[in-house]
C-alpha cells in the first residue's frame, strides 16, 4: 500500500469504519462537498451520501447535541469540530451530556460519540486555531481522550475510537495532517493492532524517559536523536491515550532511567504533564534521580503566530530540560 | 420600563416603521381553545378534538380527567415528601396538568419524548412508575428508568439541552425510514419539552435551526408557565413565543395550556405533521406555574397573589369536571373512584419512596463507562479496601 499522510490515513480509517458499520455517521461544518477544511473527510459524502456525511449548520453545540440524540437512537456519530478553539460552544453538551449520560442512565444508554478535534499550533494561523484543550476533557469523567501522532496510528485509532461504546475525544495534530507519510498495513485488523487506550515506547533508551503525544512526539523523537549524538540514550514514549492514561510502560521505563521529562504544547499549569508527573512520583519515587520536568506552552493565551515558534516547545527547549534533569 | 418596539417610528425611516408595525401585529396572540374555563366546549376553525377512530369520546375525556387528578396527586405527594425531608427537592407541575396530559396522550408508542425535569404528567402517560421519578429528587440515582422502555428520555436539568437531543433523535428516525411512510404503526415523531425560560437558550435556538434545516420530525412543545424561577416571560421575549417559529421557517401555534382537549388536539396535529414528514412545529402551551419553581423557591418574593387567584379560575382539572358533570358524562361514583385511586397512588409513593434502596457507594465507579478503565477499576479497588479497613477494625 502506498505511503499516506495523516489526513489521508484518517480519511481511509473513516471510510473503513463507515463501510464496516452502517450506523456510523460523520457530521460537522464543511465535511461534505468540501471534505472538511483539512480534507480529512474528502470524498466521503460523494460515496456515502448526505444522510451519512452531514454538513451541519454552523453551530458546535448543535453538532454535538444532535449527535447525542442520534446516539440514543442507535447511531455512532463522528463529529468534526473544525478547530480546537471552536469546541467551547459545544463544551456544555460534551461535558454535561455526552460524558454523563451513561452514568446518569445507570448504564442503560450508551454514548458512542467521537468528537474529532484538530489541535495544536505551528501552522501560522490566526487566534483560536492553534489551541490544545486536551486537559479540560481529560479532567472530565465519562470521556475518553486520545491523541494520534502519525498516519498509521491515525488510521487504526480512529476506527477503534468509533468502535468504542464510550465517548472519545479524538485529537488530531493538525500540523501533521499533510506532513510525514507512512505505509498502512492492510494485513492487520482492529483486533490485532495495539489496543486504543495504551501508550507505546517508540524509541528505546536507558538514560532518560521522554513522554509526549500528538504533535510533540515528532519533536521528542528528534530531540532523542540529537541527544544520541551527544552520547545520551533517551527512551521516548508516545502516550497516545490521555484518559485513561496507560502509564505502566512509563513507570517501567522511569524505574530504569531514573529521569522523566513530559512534553506537550498545552499550557504547563494543570496540564497533562502535571498528572503524569504526580503519578510517576507516586509509583517510581525511589527510582527517581531528579524531579519530573515539564516542557510546554507558557501559561498565556496562545500567542500571535509570528511568536508561536518561540512559544511552542521545540527541540532546544526539550534538550534544555533533558540537560536540567540529567544534571540535577 | 419602556417598550422599545413601540417607540416612535418616524426617525428610523419607512423600512423600520414597516418592521415595527409587523412586530406590533405579532404581539396579538391567537389562542387555540376548545374547552373554556367554565367547562363549555367551543369550536375552533382549525383544530378540533378527535379522540381517534373507534374511541369513545366521553371515555377519553374521563380518562384525561383521571390522568390529571393522578398527576396532580403525584405532585402534591412528592411536595409533601420533600417537606418531610424524604426528597431533597421537588419540581412542581401544579397547573400544568392539561398541557402534559393532552400532549402526552397524543403520543403513539413509537414516538419518543425528551423531557425537562418537570414532565411528571408526560412520564405518567409513558407508564413510568412515578416512584422512579422520585429517585432523582431523593438522591438515590439520576434517572432510574430505561429511556428505551416507554421511549421517555432522562430528565434533563441543563436548561434546553434536550431539545438538541430530540432533534438528533428525530434525524435518526429519518435515517431509519420511519417518517412519512403512511403506515400509522410505523411513522414516528419526537417531542421536546421545554419552558419559556429555555427559549432564551442557545441550544434551543440551535435545535430550531437544525430541525428546520433537516426537516426533522420533532415537535417543540413549550410550556410557557410565564415564570423562569423569578423572571417573568417579558424578560425572555417581547413577542408571544410561538411567533418566533416563523423566523425559523416552521409553524408555531399557541394553545390554551390549561385546556386538555385543545393541547391534545394541537399536539396530535403537530405530531402527525412530523410523522408525515412535514417537519418541525412549535407548540406554545400557554399556562401558569401555580406552584413554586421548586420546593426551595418562594414566589411571594416576586409575584402577586392576585395573579395566582386569576389562574386558579382557569384550573385545568376543574373545567373538565365541570364539563363532565354539566353534561351528565360522569357521576359521583366516577369521581369517588378516581379519588380512591389517587389515595392508593399517594400511599404507593409514600411507602415506596422511603423504601427506595440506598445506593452502594462502590456502584459509582461501575457506571462511568461502558468499557471500564483500568485506572477507575484501580480507584474502585482502593476505595473498597479503604472501606474494608474500617470493617476489619470493628471486628
Amino acid at each position: 500500500m502506498a505511503k499516506v499522510t495523516l489526513a489521508k490515513a484518517l480519511n481511509a480509517g473513516l471510510r473503513k469504519a463507515m463501510e464496516d458499520d452502517p450506523k456510523v455517521l460523520l457530521m460537522g461544518e464543511d465535511v461534505g462537498k468540501l471534505g472538511g477544511v483539512f480534507r480529512v473527510t474528502d470524498g466521503l459524502q460523494k460515496d456515502f451520501g448526505e444522510d451519512r456525511v452531514i454538513d451541519s449548520p454552523l453551530a458546535e453545540s448543535g453538532i454535538v447535541g444532535t449527535a447525542v440524540g442520534l446516539a440514543i437512537r442507535g447511531y455512532r456519530p463522528v463529529c468534526e469540530i473544525q478547530f480546537d478553539g471552536f469546541v467551547y460552544p459545544a463544551y456544555d453538551q460534551i461535558v454535561s451530556q455526552v460524558a454523563k449520560i451513561h452514568f446518569r442512565s445507570l448504564g442503560k444508554v450508551k454514548m458512542p460519540v467521537v468528537v474529532r478535534i484538530p489541535f495544536g499550533g505551528g501552522i501560522g494561523a490566526v487566534e483560536h486555531h492553534s489551541e490544545s484543550p486536551e486537559a479540560q476533557f481529560a479532567h472530565t469523567p465519562g470521556l475518553k481522550v486520545v491523541a494520534c501522532s502519525n498516519p498509521v496510528d491515525g488510521y487504526w485509532m480512529i476506527q477503534q475510537a468509533i468502535a468504542c461504546d464510550d465517548p472519545v475525544i479524538f485529537l488530531e495534530p493538525k500540523r501533521q495532517y499533510h506532513a510525514d507519510k507512512a505505509e498502512l498495513d492492510d494485513h492487520q485488523t482492529l483486533q490485532s493492532v495495539q489496543p486504543l487506550f495504551t501508550s507505546r515506547v517508540v524509541r528505546a533508551g536507558t538514560d532518560l524517559t521522554l513522554l509526549a503525544y500528538g504533535p510533540m512526539v515528532k519533536t521528542a523523537l528528534a530531540s532523542a536523536e540529537a541527544a544520541a549524538g551527544e552520547g545520551r540514550s533517551i527512551e521516548v514514549v508516545d502516550l497516545r491515550s490521555l484518559s485513561p492514561l496507560d502509564l505502566g510502560p512509563v513507570h517501567e521505563s522511569v524505574r530504569k532511567t531514573g529521569h522523566a521529562v513530559v512534553v506537550h504544547e498545552a499550557h504547563v499549569n494543570l496540564g497533562m504533564g502535571a498528572e503524569v508527573a504526580a503519578r510517576i512520583s507516586e509509583q517510581c519515587f525511589y527510582s527517581l534521580e531528579a524531579p519530573v520536568l515539564r516542557v510546554g506552552g507558557f501559561d498565556t493565551p496562545y500567542p500571535p503566530s509570528r511568536m508561536e515558534e518561540q512559544w511552542l516547545p521545540d527541540l532546544d527547549r526539550v534538550l534544555d530540560a533533558v540537560d536540567r534533569s540529567l544534571g540535577f | 420600563m419602556s417598550d422599545p418596539t413601540s417607540a416612535p417610528a418616524a426617525e428610523h425611516g419607512e423600512a423600520f416603521a414597516r418592521h415595527q408595525a409587523a412586530i406590533a401585529d405579532l404581539k396579538s396572540a391567537h389562542l387555540v381553545q376548545l374547552l373554556t374555563p367554565e367547562g363549555e366546549r367551543v369550536e375552533h376553525p382549525e383544530f378540533s378534538f378527535d379522540a381517534g377512530e373507534g374511541a369513545d369520546e366521553d371515555e377519553t375525556i374521563r380518562g384525561f380527567y383521571r390522568d390529571m387528578v393522578l398527576t396532580r396527586r403525584i405532585d402534591t405527594e412528592a411536595t409533601a415528601l420533600q417537606r418531610h425531608g424524604e426528597l431533597g427537592i421537588w419540581a412542581q407541575l401544579l397547573g400544568q396538568e392539561a398541557a402534559q396530559i393532552g400532549s402526552g396522550r397524543a403520543l403513539r408508542p413509537q414516538d419518543f419524548v425528551f423531557p425537562t425535569y418537570r414532565e411528571h404528567g408526560v412520564a405518567w402517560c409513558r407508564d413510568i412508575d412515578p416512584l422512579r421519578l422520585l429517585g432523582l429528587f431523593r438522591g438515590v440515582d439520576q434517572g432510574g428508568w430505561d429511556p428505551h422502555d416507554g421511549n421517555f428520555g432522562l430528565y434533563t436539568i441543563v436548561i434546553g439541552a434536550q431539545t438538541l437531543h430530540a432533534t438528533g433523535y428525530a434525524m435518526g428516525m429519518q435515517r431509519d425510514g420511519v417518517v412519512g411512510t403512511g403506515d400509522p404503526e410505523r411513522d414516528a415523531a419526537v417531542v421536546a419539552y421545554f419552558g419559556d425560560g429555555a427559549s432564551s437558550q442557545g441550544d434551543v435556538n440551535e435545535a430550531f435551526i437544525f430541525a428546520a434545516s433537516y426537516n426533522a420530525p420533532v415537535v417543540f412543545f413549550c410550556q410557557n408557565n410565564q415564570w423562569a424561577i423569578s423572571e417573568p416571560i417579558e424578560r425572555q421575549s417581547r413577542i408571544p413565543l410561538y411567533q418566533r417559529a416563523l423566523g425559523f421557517g416552521f409553524p408555531g401555534v399557541r394553545v390554551d395550556g390549561n385546556d386538555v382537549l385543545a393541547t391534545y388536539a394541537v399536539a396530535q396535529a403537530a405530531l402527525q405533521r412530523a410523522r408525515d414528514g412535514q417537519g418541525p412545529t412549535f407548540v406554545e402551551a400557554y399556562t401558569y406555574r401555580m406552584g413554586a419553581h421548586t420546593t426551595t423557591d418562594d414566589p411571594t418574593r416576586y409575584r402577586l397573589s392576585e395573579d395566582l387567584e386569576t389562574w386558579k379560575l382557569k384550573d385545568p382539572i376543574q373545567r373538565v369536571k365541570a364539563y363532565l358533570v354539566r353534561n351528565g358524562l360522569a357521576g359521583q361514583d366516577f369521581f369517588d373512584e378516581v379519588d380512591d385511586e389517587a389515595e392508593r397512588l399517594g400511599e404507593h409513593l409514600r411507602e415506596g419512596c422511603r423504601a427506595l434502596p440506598e445506593p452502594d457507594p462502590l456502584s459509582v465507579f461501575d457506571l462511568v463507562y461502558a468499557e471500564q478503565t483500568p485506572e477507575l477499576a484501580e480507584q474502585r479497588a482502593g476505595y473498597a479496601a479503604y472501606l474494608d479497613s474500617f470493617e476489619m477494625g470493628a471486628v
